[in-house]
């Protein structure tokens, strides 16, 4: 591996300053946030902010967490978290169900069904903005968690990662299974999802960033600041009009908008890299 | 690629698919058959009937020239995002790829912005350009450079690129890197030993082998800044000034719930689909997508 490609001496040093300043610039942005998060309001409006951080990290917080700008941050993080585990969740649980249906039997029109799930990796929500907004609304499901969490829980990606990881699971154990009596349902449940979990653990983080970064669904259908998701709710905090933002409380909100999704990936690298690169697949 | 074993059931797999087919169809399939049938109506006014027009809210759109702004505008975005994102990524690859001590703490320092969702990436930039109060934008004064992106399109593109590059990094980082981890040392050795600098190596041998990869975060890159970047538009500039920022994506936002321009966002949404619908045969068709981990 090593060794002879310009691997020691200058070259190497000027490689590790070359990634030491990129990452610096990369993570500059975090720092300002963090230190905005520590100073006051008056700190902040007479420019140049501080480079290092102040004293007041646990009001800004506090004050963030408890009461916020248009509601507490506390909700906010609340109805992220029942969004964020309601979609991943349910889009396992419909997947995995859906992808065990097209691998394990044969039935009438399945083909047209697969096509069908397929067919809904060409439809973002981006681009169907005002009819579905129109059919979530007729089913007086705005300002509610299922209206947050079902109009998102279809899944393609989560079908064929699935139905590819079934497709290699060898025929000897249905077999086995069969004599010794076990049903589908048995099987399913005793022997394939077992089987399934370092998938759905990587499909999990995959699907939990997702649903927690989710920004212009929760716009269009939560319109009362006790339904907002913390990640669209930033936007609101800043004062419309002349009025200076009050960015100390803000930017400790932004932090703890991005504080559960970035954890998530440092601590399972693993399994994030993994869901990653098998969700391309 | 079928099972040669199956389970003989008549009734379950339809319940199996009941939940997943159900959402699709009413949230899917239903509202996109809305926006196709929208698409050649004018509702009037009070919203009460609408007049059939057939093809020409799209006639109209093709003409409009804040549509055809809107279209110049996403094609210049997406181009700048999955450019610099992309060089920036290969560039600290290509360096990841080189050091032994230390690589994975470097991957895991470069990895979490992928986490950051991209409507906080636009508030984290924004802090720092902000005219009044932003650093960046405090210390550029300071050099005798005037930033104002609240006013200036330029600027606020620019930034708006910045912003969705630095959260898209990430991805193309770890793709690139795992690229460049899967070519045979013994070839690029072969070349070091008959003398070919590192520039050279790297653009005659790395840089074609590497291009499933490049070719993959190509259209990865593109659809992102087509569909994903709403957020960063919306907190950073909504769209202005003088729409110098609104992508495909915001204008149907933008004309479909603050405009109500029914007919002219539902148009929209279709050529959108057209787009998607373009990109995923192209993802689908002309993509090796085995990349190597």
């Amino acid at each position: 591996m090593s060794g002879m490609v310009e691997k020691r001496g200058l070259g190497i040093w000027l490689t590790h300053l070359g990634l030491i300043i990129g990452i610096a610039i990369i993570c500059f942005p975090i720092y300002m946030a963090f230190v905005a998060s520590t100073v006051t309001q008056p700190e902040i409006a007479r420019p140049p902010m501080p480079l290092i951080p102040g004293p007041h990290l646990i009001d800004n917080y506090t004050a963030a967490l408890t009461r916020g700008v248009n509601s507490p941050v506390l909700l906010m993080l609340f109805n992220s978290s029942v969004m964020a585990l309601g979609i991943t969740i349910g889009k396992i649980v419909i997947s995995i169900i859906s992808a065990y249906a097209i691998v394990y039997f044969r039935f009438p029109f399945r083909m047209a069904f697969f096509w069908m799930i397929f067919l809904t990796l060409m439809l973002p929500v981006e681009v169907r903005i005002v009819p579905t907004y129109e059919v979530v609304a007729g089913f007086g499901m705005l300002n509610s968690y299922t209206g947050l969490i079902l109009p998102l829980v279809a899944s393609a990606t989560a079908t064929f990662l699935f139905r590819q990881f079934f497709l290699t699971v060898p025929d000897e154990l249905i077999e086995a299974a069969r004599v010794d009596g076990a049903g589908p349902v048995r099987f399913f449940l005793d022997i394939l999802l077992p089987m399934s979990r370092t998938n759905i653990a990587a499909l999990f983080v995959i699907l939990f960033i997702y649903g927690w970064n989710q920004y212009l669904w929760p716009l269009l259908i939560t319109t009362k600041p006790e339904m907002n998701t913390i990640v669209m709710g930033i936007k609101q905090m800043f004062p419309s009009g002349d009025d200076i933002a009050n960015w100390p409380v803000i930017m400790a909100t932004t932090l703890l908008a991005m504080l559960p999704p970035v954890a998530v990936v440092i601590f399972m690298q693993g399994l994030f890299v993994k869901g990653l690169v098998e969700s391309e697949k | 690629m079928h099972k040669h074993v199956v389970f003989n059931n008549r009734v379950l797999p339809y319940l199996l698919l009941a939940p997943q087919i159900l959402v699709t169809l009413v949230f899917f399939f239903w509202p996109a058959g809305q926006a196709i049938y929208q698409s050649a109506y004018i509702p009037d006014p009070f919203g009460l009937s609408s007049q059939f027009v057939g093809f020409g809210n799209f006639e109209f759109l093709l003409r409009d020239r804040y549509y055809l702004a809107s279209f110049k505008t996403t094609v210049v975005f997406s181009t700048l995002v999955t450019v610099v994102s992309m060089g920036a990524a290969l560039w600290l690859a290509v360096m990841a790829d080189r050091v032994i001590k230390g690589s994975s703490a470097y991957k895991t320092l470069l990895v979490w912005p992928y986490a950051v969702a991209p409507a906080v990436a636009g508030v984290l930039w924004l802090f720092m350009f902000n005219p009044n109060v932003g650093l960046v934008a405090w210390y550029l004064k300071a050099m005798g450079y005037n930033w104002n992106h609240v006013l200036n399109g330029d600027e606020a593109m620019g930034l708006v690129v910045v912003a969705s590059a630095w959260r898209q990094i990430s991805y193309n980082f770890l793709f690139f890197l795992a690229g460049l981890q899967a070519i045979p040392r013994s070839v690029i050795e072969a070349a070091a030993i008959d003398g070919a600098s590192f520039a050279r190596r790297f653009w005659t041998i790395v840089f074609p082998l590497l291009s499933p990869t490049t070719f993959f975060l190509l259209v990865v890159n593109v659809v992102y800044a087509f569909f994903e970047t709403f957020g960063v538009i919306h907190t950073i500039t909504g769209g202005g000034p003088q729409q110098a920022t609104t992508i495909l994506v915001y204008k149907v936002f933008s004309d479909g719930f603050v405009g109500q321009d029914l007919g002219s966002s539902a148009a929209q949404s279709v050529i959108l689909l057209f787009v998607v619908g373009l990109l995923t045969v192209v993802q689908f068709r002309y993509i090796e997508r085995k990349v190597h981990y």
